[in-house]
């Protein structure tokens, strides 16, 4: 269901070829020549002017001029090989002082010296290169994004440094206590101790004690609560010991406790930020530059979130419209992919409505506006996948739902404790130590680790197998699906026309691609595609030139004018010519055809192929025992054809996005766990309503945006890759839960007893750890093995090939 | 247990000395592309190649 939506570049030039997974991938793929003759490399962006968002960053210190910066979210950086594909495409130019591509955000720094409008040669640059990118400004995300990783990663440092150094004294303290140490300097190295430890728990346990508080006003009991009690609790009764000149002091367990949980946190926190569509968001957000005309006619570019009804817009080719209005210019092509998801750009005449996030790919266009910002009926759906997103009944994360049953219990056992120690009689300060070394005892350090190491394991893994995982709890929610729903175009097709192999001569097709490299549309290029792919020689033409919704038309060498196009551009009558046409069109398919001089046309059939492995996945994933059932907007017939093809019973034909959230909502009524595949803006409510999606990665910015994970290539096969991995990972986290409450039965009962020292209490909680990272890290040879067999991973394959070619 | 004296300050400096390294390291965005960084060392953007 997608055109030149965002991510074309995922889409391969023909259905067995590599994966082509950003600009750079293409520039890699095996279909793919030189880039910038290669036909299927032809790119249809261009840049917006990012005037609004250049900021001034005071002097040079070498030259004394003025220095500026820009910051882009660029929408298809997916491979490593996009790093150097656009440093080194940007550096070279004149001023460039930074030019700094972040894989793990998909976005580009820019700084450079001299000249603002610089700032625009470097957006067109990039355009040229294939990136899509966006403007946006870092004070404005930074509001939305909270608090940053540094935090998380400053906590984990300075615990780290106190768990290492209180460690070391704790190690002395404990030969001591065997030895001949004296109290004295064992007092002193337990003031030592505090020293380091008191300052470290104050500053590197905030993250939990800011849960903790959050969980509490929430009227919630979370892992956090249980965590801070342990944590002060242990650092204040250790300072307590050590003024009054006491024996244990558990200063060593407190901050490695901290230390270990820390780790857990940043893992979780970098497993949940893994990239969403930037694009999409800041398209939002409001902002894309705008390019305002004035009153006398002048050019002034605004933050797309600052234009009002009645101003005048002008978009260039190449670019996505700002907000909703009519077109007040001449007849151009709009690719409406964004917002209905149609395969081909759609001819706007003047006066026609324009809808914002559309993108212009004929000629410049003037547009007046009357919705922007949140009126836009972009942002109407997006509110409606939010609805949606609402009436998902939340999941419950399963360390979520373990702290809900352990904090209470944590707590409960520490009173029991404490109230059995005050009864027999043992004063409380005994009874407190004792209380407090349950609480640290059993402190989840382990439930801590166990879910996000398991998690980073999968993500990264899954990352390398092309797979993104955007909702942290996506594999939880994976693992437990019981019914699988394919949107049909686009997901279990390509989605993109490919030219069928017919009954026309090489040349024929030669001659055509001649011509359709010249253009954007998405027919053009599926022939210049096949042409590349056939490896054939394009003869050299002249004078060409595309009428936009009609076709392209030049002159070859002998001065004969060779048209290529629909059936009217041609002189071809449309209806009758062939006795197949009729069911041609029935299946869906578009043709073109092409004249040279008085030769008969050549006709091309165009057709939507299933993905290469859709039959084979298909009959995977039934053979797994999951319900299968195909979803689409598409006609009866077209539909029927691929559910017979690939023998899948369940299908519905003629959706549209409110009969799909609701078949999907009448599943979930019956019990059944969805996992929604799709990748259209009809999807959208689909995919956030169901109780998980995947998205190919060539789908609509929406679907991408509402899907828990996306995955790249031109095969189905990651849909069971995702599967099996989630799978995989479940059993991992709940034999870590198992591990940790075996841990707890030996523990637990010994803290009770009062036999809890703190080098037991040092072993224990570290050896419970280990344990279950070491556990979790088997889900490494999980992946060992599969790419053993699978071969290598599409990212290494794309980076090799990019070797190659430098 | 004097050398207690000189060895814990000690101990303590050179841990403050890795602390403060890696805090400089934090400030400085060296961990703000962990996936990135991880490729960079495999790109071949040095201009001096050697003579062929």
């Amino acid at each position: 269901m997608a055109g030149i939506g965002p991510g074309q570049f995922h889409k391969p030039a023909a259905p067995d070829s590599a994966a082509l997974c950003c600009p750079a991938g293409a520039l890699a793929g095996s279909t793919a020549g030189d880039h910038g003759t290669d036909p299927a490399a032809v790119i249809p962006a261009t840049a917006s002017d990012p005037d609004a968002f250049i900021r001034e960053t005071g002097p040079d210190p070498e030259t004394g001029g003025q220095c500026f910066a820009l910051d882009l979210a660029v929408e298809n950086i997916d491979c490593a090989a996009c790093i150097p594909h656009i440093e080194h495409a940007l550096k070279p130019i004149p001023g460039v002082i930074q030019a700094r591509v972040n894989l793990s955000t998909r976005r580009l720094a820019l700084i450079w010296r001299g000249e603002r409008s610089l700032g625009k040669t470097l957006t067109t640059r990039l355009a040229m290169l294939g990136y899509r990118a966006v403007p946006y400004s870092p004070e404005r995300l930074r509001e939305i994004e909270g608090r940053k990783d540094r935090d998380l990663l400053r906590a984990m440092a300075v615990s780290g440094f106190a768990a290492a150094n209180v460690m070391l004294i704790s190690v002395a303290v404990w030969s001591g206590a065997v030895s001949d140490m004296g109290p004295a300097t064992r007092d002193f190295l337990h003031w030592i101790s505090a020293l380091i430890a008191l300052p470290a728990v104050a500053f590197a346990g905030m993250p939990f004690y800011r849960g903790a508080y959050e969980g509490l006003k929430a009227g919630r009991m979370t892992m956090d609560l249980p965590i801070s009690l342990a944590v002060i609790l242990a650092a204040g009764m250790s300072l307590f010991e050590t003024a009054s000149g006491g024996e244990h002091a558990y200063f060593d367990a407190s901050v490695t406790l901290l230390f270990f949980l820390n780790i857990g946190r940043y893992l979780d926190r970098r497993a949940r930020e893994n990239a969403r569509s930037a694009a999409t968001q800041m398209m939002l957000l409001g902002a894309v530059a705008a390019q305002v005309e004035e009153e006398d006619g002048t050019l002034r570019a605004l933050p797309a979130r600052d234009l009002k009804p009645g101003m005048i817009v002008h978009v260039a080719a190449g670019e996505r419209v700002p907000a909703d209005g009519v077109l007040i210019s001449g007849e151009t092509l709009f690719d409406t992919s964004m917002i209905d998801g149609e395969t081909l750009p759609k001819k706007a005449g003047r006066g026609e409505r324009i809808y914002a996030g559309t993108m212009n790919t004929g000629i410049p266009a003037r547009i007046r506006i009357d919705a922007a910002g949140e009126d836009t009926l972009l942002a109407e759906i997006v509110r409606l996948i939010e609805k949606a997103e609402q009436g998902r009944t939340r999941y419950v994360r399963l360390a979520e739902r373990a702290a809900g049953y352990y904090a209470p219990a944590v707590h409960i056992l520490a009173a029991l404790c404490f109230g059995a120690w005050l009864m027999m009689d043992a004063g409380w300060q005994v009874a407190l130590l004792n209380a407090i070394a349950v609480l640290i005892v059993t402190c989840p350090c382990a439930l801590g680790l166990a879910v996000p190491a398991v998690q980073v394991v999968a993500s990264g893994g899954l990352m390398r197998a092309g797979i993104l995982l955007k909702a942290s709890d996506a594999l939880e929610r994976i693992a437990i699906a019981d019914t699988i729903v394919f949107d049909k175009t686009g997901t279990l097709t390509l989605g993109q026309p490919q030219l069928r192999p017919g009954p026309y001569a090489p040349e024929d097709l030669a001659l055509a691609a001649a011509l359709a490299r010249e253009s954007r549309h998405p027919l053009s290029r599926a022939i210049a595609a096949a042409a590349a792919h056939m490896e054939l020689r394009l003869p050299h033409l002249h004078d060409i030139e595309e009428r936009p919704g009609y076709g392209i038309r030049g002159r070859n060498d002998a001065g004969q004018e060779i048209r290529l196009g629909n059936a009217r551009w041609c002189g071809v009558e449309e209806s009758g010519d062939t006795p197949e046409t009729d069911e041609d069109e029935q299946a869906g398919m578009a043709q073109i055809w092409l004249t040279r001089g008085g030769n008969a046309p050549v006709r091309f059939v165009l057709d939507d192929l299933p993905r290469a492995d859709a039959a084979q996945t298909i009959a995977r994933l039934k053979q797994m025992g999951y319900r299968l059932a195909i979803l689409s907007g598409d006609r009866e017939s077209a539909v029927a054809r691929l559910a017979r093809t690939l023998g899948i019973d369940d299908y519905r034909a003629d959706q549209r996005p409110a009969d799909k959230a609701a078949y999907l909502e009448e599943l979930a009524r019956n019990g059944h766990k969805v996992l929604m595949v799709g990748d259209g803006l009809n999807d959208g409510p689909a995919l956030a309503g169901a109780f998980v999606s995947l998205s190919p990665a060539g789908g609509t910015d929406i679907a991408r945006a509402a899907a828990d994970a996306v995955f790249s290539g031109p095969s189905l096969q990651p849909v069971i890759t995702i599967i099996e991995t989630a799978k995989r990972a479940r059993r991992l986290i709940l034999q870590n839960f198992a591990l940790s409450i075996a841990y707890n039965f030996i523990a637990v009962p010994l803290a009770f007893a009062g036999l809890v020292t703190p080098l037991i209490a040092a072993i224990a909680m570290s050896g419970s750890s280990l344990a279950v990272t070491l556990n979790a890290m088997r889900l490494k040879l999980f992946f060992h093995n599969r790419g053993r067999t699978a071969g290598g991973s599409s990212r290494e394959k794309a980076f090799t090939a990019e070797k190659a070619a430098t | 247990m004097t050398g207690l004296l000189y060895l814990i300050p000690a101990a303590l400096f050179l841990g403050l000395l890795g602390l403060g390294a890696f805090l400089w390291s934090v400030r400085s965005g060296q961990y703000d592309d962990l996936d990135g960084a991880a490729w960079r060392i495999l790109f071949d953007d040095d201009e001096d190649k050697p003579q062929e």
